[in-house]
């Protein structure tokens, strides 16, 4: 176990690294003016050599990769023109644009971005798993029938069809909700829970389309072994199958997926926050593509980067563990 | 869908497709209604893409002309008339503000979504196809190499990345080509990983070493041995990829970075629609409703495709098997 452990964080260390050199060969090697894109449209001929000084853009790009790489692991420092700023590891850059250092700005953003996501997570397996189970239970009949249209449905509506269908819905004509503001959970517990009802609705009738179906795949599958047969020759009722046996072996992909689909998240549901105004890390990265932040846009990357491939690895584990039958090598 | 999910779904199906394979294959999605109806719909939304002009031109619009004298400008410039202006001359009414003709920005809107996902599809499974296949095939060296390369590809973010590069690409060169390129570029890896298991498993069988012994070339190998039957794995990975990245597209041009105006797609015309929700409602319900339409009909159709490429899901659903292929043996010996 300890070296499948160290073997699977050994690769996901080898993945990280290898996606900063190709984020900065993509956004720092590109042809152009580097210095002038990341220092933004409105930056004079002083400010941009500045920025050129300040991120070796005259370096080889070796060394300007190598620098950056430093400024992750171990913190690097800035000259400002009057004095140094210290940015300490994880140090993402600066962004010229907002005058802020990239990884303040992200820490700034996460607990938003982490409201939505792990109150639309909650919701999407319960509803997901739910429906799975009672899909598969009531397999064959009229229930099984609507349920597997209703998540077929699910699964091809995109996140923002339904969170707009819902805001003219539940704000616009029937006006049983106000328009979705967010507000942070220390200021008002209580505006913060209302203001993102709808987004984590809109996250979680969509999520939960699919872990529906995954639930009621694997359902299906283990109702449909030989064990399962001799549980129901013993006098086992229904429900005990489907609940004590059945469900166990569906969840070890569930469990999977659903520690992927976190990480993912994390790294911004984009959509969802920018739908509803959340101001969130998606809604500060479409930000940062609209106005060219190159180093904020890189440094979200990144992190997004590391959420997944964080989720990758846990992932993995969970399903090692969830399921004895996979070998770990 | 989540990559993994589609991995999965995929990798159900089988690597060896029967000989009769293509007549098999349609018999077996025909015998399906809910795929039928969908192949029908999918048809449909194609010959309208392609017809654009055509329709465009029956209607009497063009999906530019302003029409000032069909909005109210006095509340706003919403819409002249009933259910957004709807019209003999204008069938599904106009934009408000510019009063557009929305039936032919509708159609030629069709164009883009459905271009841009045609272009990013066909280039996921080259790339993919090609990557798993060199995997599978090439040294260990490369197998190495190329996995640790889809390994990478997987961990980006497909929205992130997507985000990210169409900041930096100057906004001289064409949208929605670059989206296509964008979308099509990045995600590969499910397809690369479903081509190389596959292709691992068929090596080792006995008609590819036959074909080893017999001093055929690698990728002689790979064209005329493995591609036919790598065909049902990745056309059913292809058929769940294609509504995904019409959706992508979508989401980008809703996020305002995708499709640039004065160019309809449907994601843009969405993000035009959503400050007019309370007051122009139909402006946002049609292409919010085409892309539900068009991305269910699809993903129902992919999932005829994979029931119908897959023996066992096939008779596990008790379709193309036992009265119907019965008959159309008798008729097939019969003439």
């Amino acid at each position: 176990m300890t070296g499948f452990l160290l073997r699977r964080l050994g690769g996901a260390v080898f993945v990280l690294l290898s996606l900063t050199v190709v984020l900065y060969a993509v956004f720092y090697v590109a042809p152009g003016d580097v210095a002038q894109i990341a220092c933004g449209p409105r930056c004079s001929p002083a400010q941009v050599a500045q920025v050129t000084a300040q991120l070796r853009l005259d370096d080889p790009v070796y060394t300007q990769y190598l620098h950056f790489l430093q400024g992750i692991v171990a913190g690097r420092d800035f000259s400002t023109g009057t004095g140094v700023e210290h940015c300490s590891a994880p140090c993402l850059g600066v962004s010229y644009q907002s005058d802020q250092q990239v990884m303040r700005l992200i820490l700034t953003k996460l607990p938003v971005t982490g409201s939505l996501v792990i109150g639309a997570f909650a919701l999407w397996i319960l509803l997901g798993v739910g429906t799975g189970v009672l899909s598969a239970w009531r397999r064959g009949r009229i229930t099984e029938r609507l349920l597997t249209w209703l998540t077929l449905a699910g699964t091809a509506t995109p996140v923002f069809v339904i969170g707009l269908l819902l805001i003219i819905i539940f704000c616009s004509t029937l006006q049983w909700l106000p328009s979705p503001t967010y507000v942070p959970f220390t200021e008002n517990p209580e505006q913060w829970a209302w203001g993102l009802l709808l987004p984590w609705v809109s996250l979680a009738l969509i999520e939960s389309a699919k872990y529906a179906r995954l639930t009621r795949s694997s359902m299906l599958e283990t109702l449909a072994e030989d064990h399962v047969r001799t549980f129901r020759a013993y006098g086992v009722s229904e429900r005990g199958i489907i609940g004590r046996h059945a469900l166990r072996g569906a969840l070890a992909p569930v469990i999977a997926l659903s520690a992927l689909d976190f990480g993912t998240m994390f790294g911004g549901a984009v959509l969802t926050e920018s739908l509803f105004g959340i101001p969130g890390i998606g809604r500060e990265l479409v930000h940062a593509v609209k106005v060219v932040d190159l180093p904020v846009v890189v440094g979200m990357v990144l992190v997004t980067g590391f959420f997944v491939v964080l989720a990758n690895a846990v992932a993995d584990m969970l399903y090692a563990l969830a399921d004895r039958r996979v070998v770990l090598s | 869908m989540s990559e993994a999910l589609l991995v999965q779904e995929a990798g159900a199906a089988p690597a060896a497709a029967p000989a009769s394979g293509a007549r098999q294959f349609w018999r077996r999605l025909r015998a399906q209604r809910a795929a039928t109806v969908a192949a029908a719909v999918v048809l449909l939304l194609f010959l309208a893409a392609l017809a654009a002009p055509l329709l465009a031109a029956l209607a009497g619009q063009d999906p530019d002309t302003y029409h000032p004298g069909l909005v109210d400008s006095a509340a706003g410039g919403v819409p002249v008339g009933s259910f957004g202006g709807i019209s003999a001359d204008h069938w599904f009414g106009v934009e408000p503000q510019t009063g557009r003709d929305l039936f032919a920005r509708v159609v030629y809107g069709a164009r883009v979504s459905l271009g841009v996902a045609v272009v990013a599809t066909v280039l996921q499974v080259t790339i993919g196809v090609t990557v798993g296949l060199a995997a599978a095939l090439g040294s260990r060296l490369l197998d190495q190499v190329l996995s640790r390369i889809t390994d990478i590809n997987v961990a980006l973010p497909l929205m992130v990345i997507a985000l990210g590069l169409l900041a930096i690409v100057p906004s001289s060169f064409p949208r929605p080509v670059l989206i296509a390129l964008v979308i099509g570029g990045i995600n590969w890896a499910g397809t690369s990983k479903i081509v190389r298991a596959q292709a691992l498993a068929l090596k080792s069988l006995d008609f590819v070493s036959a074909a080893r012994l017999s001093g055929r070339g690698r990728w002689s190998i790979a064209r005329r041995e493995l591609l036919p039957s790598l065909a049902a794995p990745v056309i059913t990975y292809a058929a769940l990829l294609f509504p995904v990245n019409i959706t992508v597209e979508a989401a980008l041009s809703f996020l305002g970075v995708g499709i640039k105006p004065p160019t309809p797609s449907w994601g843009q015309m969405l993000t035009e629609a959503d400050t007019w929700y309370q007051s122009a409602p139909t402006y946002l319900l049609l292409p919010a409703g085409l892309l539900f339409v068009t991305v269910l009909a699809l993903t129902v159709l992919g999932e005829g495709v994979r029931t119908a490429l897959d023996p066992r899901a096939a008779s596990r659903l008790r379709i193309g098997t036992g009265r119907e292929e019965r008959q159309e043996r008798t008729k097939e010996r019969a003439s």
